[in-house]
């Protein structure tokens, strides 16, 4: 390591994301001051996740061992290029959407019935740690370390879902805690048997150790640590809490949910494929998974009226691209796999945002009752329009080049399960321009139905923020090369996992 | 064996109370399923050494293994703080639903 320690910085995602939520929550009468602590706390993460990102690309894997333990006997914490890459989206993406949701509460004279209770001052500090939480799940190398940033971040998630507690939110949340506390004992249980298999929960020596066991144990293991993960990344056949969920919560809510929460079960699911179980002895099942996700989550989508309803389904069904990804299992599928989350993460959170834009605009996000808002209001229609053909992969822009990457990937093993996945993938890409082409010409197009109300204010402080994300998501598909560079060195050192197990386990240590 | 059959127990009276449906059964059961996932932990360290871990004073051999118990700890917590949250948002889910409703209308 030459020059700076990068490694310093490791603990900071989630150390300035909490300290900011103690503040904040202190805070919390004053809500201009409260507004700026959270602003300049995750500004800071973001610039902590870029630094981490040079550095992990320079130097390879950070490490840091808290509190001084060895490796074997502490939690480890470890910032790869994945890691990095996920902390930088996760960072913009939540900053975007605090500062549309702080649009949205300055120009908020609580219009919107739900949120009548006005609970804006737990909504900051929940949200800084609910990004404390979706960076500790990435930067951990400890298994149970992982579980606690889950349960940090469902934790937070639980009551950003149900703010307010109005009758639809609570029965959203009730089915999504259920089944999110289901799968926490699901992974719980799992870390018990990992545990007993090889005492560890490190994950480098995990790696090491696992290979030495017996096929049959480590099936079971890799079985249910996926099942755990499956539930979080709504991967079919457990993804129906999802579009139940989602769409009740206020839109800023909804959009870093379904950009950031899914994602964590993703990447859990990338990480733990390539780093403890390599070999794809699930590979197959993983693409039936795949396929399933895609097909069903788009047909799903395409008999929806709500739009966040409709997106919500191609969110589910876009999760099989990434699960294919990973299911290929070779440097070009988890490559494009990990592009494919960053732009995912990118453009799904920015239309949710613009859906509560038009939700304020035209009063509805039901399709039935929306209309002719290209109109009169343009602005509006070219934010929904650049994400929303980003997300159906309209080439030039990254949805397109990511799922190239994947196409590309699956035809390089040739067999006729991946053929038929990149079938799949291209009737989904399809269909989704379908869907997203039924909400473009009735809501922005045709003329609006007779029930349509007064066009809504939408005010600035909202806008900028979404528009900010939209040139995020296409800034995308301009650094596609850089990027594409940066997943496929990730991609490599993952699928070698030396450099990850020996910068945690340095010098071949026991 | 006894901790095998106790996970058994928990894990089967959990699942039937969670299914079973109603706010007070949906908290009992979260309850005893995260007991039950405790006690796997419990199990993962060994059950035969049972003297406390502390260098010098104990033989290494006999020593318990102390990471399940910081792991119980956490997960003991975690879990309770959780069903902190379930107490104030089952009833209110029951409400909502309305009686003989349950799971609520569209939930999966």
């Amino acid at each position: 390591m030459s020059g700076v320690d990068w490694s310093t910085l490791v603990p900071l995602p989630v150390v300035l994301a909490l300290a900011g939520a103690g503040v904040a929550v202190v805070v919390t009468g004053r809500i201009r001051l409260q507004r700026v602590v959270s602003v300049v706390t995750l500004s800071l993460v973001l610039a902590v996740s870029l630094a981490l990102l040079v550095g992990a690309d320079r130097s390879g894997p950070l490490t840091v061992a808290v509190g001084g333990w060895p490796a074997q006997m502490g939690i480890v914490l470890v910032v790869d290029r994945l890691a990095a890459l996920m902390l930088v989206v996760s960072a913009t993406v939540t900053l975007g959407v605090l500062l549309y949701a702080i649009g949205q509460g300055a120009a908020s004279t609580d219009e919107e019935q739900a949120d009548e209770d006005a609970p804006l001052p737990i909504f900051h500090p929940t949200m800084l740690v609910l990004s404390a939480g979706v960076s500790n799940t990435f930067i951990t190398g400890d298994l149970f370390n992982l579980y606690v940033g889950f349960e940090i971040l469902l934790a937070s998630s639980f009551v950003l879902l149900t703010l307010g507690g109005s009758a639809p939110r609570i029965r959203a949340g009730i089915s999504y805690v259920v089944v999110s506390l289901l799968a926490s004992v699901i992974f719980l249980s799992a870390i018990a048997l990992v545990y007993a298999a090889t005492g560890t929960v490190n994950m480098a020596q995990l790696a090491e150790r696992l290979d030495a066991l017996p096929d049959g144990t480590r099936l079971v293991l890799q079985v249910m640590l996926l099942v755990g993960f499956a539930v979080k990344a709504a991967v079919f056949p457990v993804f129906g809490w999802l579009p139940d969920s989602y769409p009740t919560a206020p839109a800023p809510v909804t959009a870093v949910f379904a950009g950031l929460l899914t994602k964590v079960g993703v990447y859990s699911i990338l990480r733990t494929q390539t780093l403890l179980f390599p070999g794809g002895q699930l590979a197959e099942l993983l693409l039936w998974a795949a396929l399933a996700t895609m097909i069903v989550g788009i047909l799903g989508a395409v008999a929806q009226d709500d739009i966040k309803r409709m997106l919500s389904f191609t969110l589910v069904s876009h999760i099989g691209y990434m699960i294919f990804g990973a299911a290929v299992g070779t440097v070009a599928g988890i490559s494009s796999a990990v592009f494919y989350v960053a732009h995912h993460i990118t453009v799904q959170t920015t239309l949710f945002l613009v859906i509560g834009l038009i939700e304020r605009y035209g009063g509805s996000t039901s399709l039935t009752r929306l209309g002719g808002l290209a109109k009169v209001a343009p602005v509006l229609a070219v934010l929904f329009f650049l994400p929303a053909m980003n997300l159906a992969g309209i080439p030039p822009f990254s949805g397109f080049l990511g799922k190239v990457g994947l196409i590309q990937a699956g035809a390089q093993q040739a067999t006729w399960l991946t053929y038929l996945l990149i079938a799949g993938s291209v009737l989904t890409s399809l269909l989704t321009l379908y869907a997203i082409s039924r909400v473009w010409s009735r809501a922005f197009w045709q003329a609006p139905p007779p029930e349509a109300g007064e066009p809504g204010r939408v005010p600035r402080g909202m806008t900028l923020p979404a528009a900010g994300l939209v040139a995020v998501g296409l800034s995308l598909t301009f650094l596609a090369g850089p990027l594409f560079g940066i997943t496929d060195r990730a991609a490599r050192d993952m699928l070698a996992r030396d450099p990850y197990i020996d910068a945690v386990l340095p010098a071949g240590a026991p | 064996m006894t901790l095998a059959l106790a996970v058994a127990a928990l894990t089967a009276v959990g699942i039937w109370l969670v299914l079973r449906g109603g706010a007070v059964r949906l908290i009992v059961g979260f309850v005893l399923l995260g007991h039950a996932a405790n006690l796997m932990l419990i199990a993962a360290g060994g059950t035969d050494r049972r003297e406390a871990a502390l260098t010098g004073q104990v033989e290494p051999a006999l020593a318990a293994d102390p990471l399940p118990q910081a792991f119980v700890l956490t997960a003991i917590v975690i879990t309770f703080g959780l069903t902190v949250y379930l107490l104030w948002l089952a009833p209110r889910a029951e409400e909502a639903a309305g009686p003989g409703d349950w799971p609520p209308e569209g939930s999966p």
